[in-house]
């Protein structure tokens, strides 16, 4: 079904990196345990009334504040960093619900496992930043099962419990940049 | 040429693990380099105040034999539903420095015999969790060895069907190694 409302003037628009994140929480032992990525690439793309999407991310650029940590969360036990370096979300057509709400049904990628994923957030409206581009704010959210993704590892807890929950929600707040007519 | 380091767990003279790897040397196909390591008992106990650079030799001997393989073929004895002190004392070892250790991502396949009747199955589980932990590719393979002392003659293994598991084994191994190889050609 094709949109009537887009997120975006037509055109292509280009992540601004610095000013952008994708982390994730989790829920770990007693509390949630967060992370990001710090390598992120995305491009939107807006013809014809649809608002195509598609982003990465480096599995090896992901931050924990912990060397060890990172180096468990690359290996086969979690992301695998070495076979499969990229997560990626592609969305064909990401939809304005009206009053900045937006929706997205998209394909997103781990470990070499592509599932299909809905995505909910926020858009903002166009604005003119102050080195003459404009830009527009689109934040991202969904919640996964890592086990979908074949992230199966655990550590019990005394009580038998799984210490790592199954869902890990992940956010992604991007800014883009209009690019210029060439 | 695919390089596999083969680690015994058991130190004994005439052990059926060592049997059992130099079984595997035997059955390696062509295109497999088998070597096996004989220095398990000169690793000394883990102690953080001797993990200085440099490490001990015999430590740094395992570490580099460990780094020039393209995997790394275990095969463990069961002591009390668990490996050998002295086994996962060597991993402790090489598991340091955590995030850069020798066999992090490194294919590795865990196989065993005891004269038991379950092939040390439970020794084998427990070195694929530590493995695993370590960040090495651990293969989703078991080859448990039972009743070892009716299998082996004179240290030759005796057994057609045990043999064909071990070249399966071997084989998958091989198969990872490679795989990994044209991975990081492509990356």
């Amino acid at each position: 079904m094709s949109s009537t409302l887009t997120i975006a003037p037509a055109g292509t628009w280009n992540l601004d990196p610095v000013h952008s994140r994708v982390d994730f929480e989790v829920s770990y032992l007693a509390g949630t345990f967060k992370g990001h990525f710090n390598e992120i690439a995305a491009e939107l793309t807006v013809e014809d009334e649809r608002a195509a999407l598609e982003g990465t991310t480096k599995v090896t650029s992901i931050d924990v504040n912990e060397e060890n940590l990172s180096a468990h969360l690359q290996s086969p036990d979690f992301f695998d960093a070495e076979q499969y370096p990229e997560l990626r979300f592609t969305a064909e057509d990401i939809r304005l619900d009206g009053d900045g709400q937006v929706s997205v049904d998209g394909d997103l990628t781990i470990k070499g496992i592509t599932q299909p994923v809905t995505v909910t957030g926020t858009v903002t409206a166009p604005m003119s930043d102050p080195y003459g581009t404009e830009r527009i704010g689109l934040n991202l959210t969904t919640k996964v099962d890592r086990t979908n993704f074949g992230i199966n590892w655990n550590n019990p807890l005394p009580s038998g419990e799984p210490s790592l929950a199954n869902d890990v929600t992940i956010l992604a707040e991007l800014q883009f940049v209009k690019q210029g007519e060439s | 040429m695919t390089r596999i380091l083969g680690i015994s767990g058991s130190l004994r003279r005439d052990s059926h693990n060592t049997s059992l790897l130099r079984a595997a040397a035997e059955a390696a196909g062509p295109d497999i380099e088998f070597v096996l390591y004989d220095g398990l008992k000169q690793i000394p106990p883990y102690d953080e105040d001797d993990d200085v650079d440099p490490r001990p030799e015999s430590v740094a001997r395992l570490n580099e034999a460990i780094a020039a393989a393209d995997a790394v073929f275990f095969s463990t004895p069961e002591y009390n539903s668990s490996i050998p002190g002295q086994l996962k004392n060597a991993i402790d070892w090489v598991s340091r420095p955590v995030a850069t250790n020798a066999l992090r991502n490194k294919p590795v396949a865990v196989v065993g015999a005891s004269t038991g009747g379950f092939g040390a199955v439970w020794a084998q589980a427990e070195l694929r969790k530590v493995l695993a932990a370590v960040g090495a590719r651990v293969l989703d393979l078991e080859l448990p060895v039972p009743h070892a002392h009716t299998r082996f003659e004179d240290g030759g293994l005796t057994d057609d069907e045990i043999r064909t598991r071990l070249e399966e084994a071997i084989e998958a191994l091989a198969d990872a190694a490679r795989a990994r190889e044209d991975q990081r050609a492509v990356v």
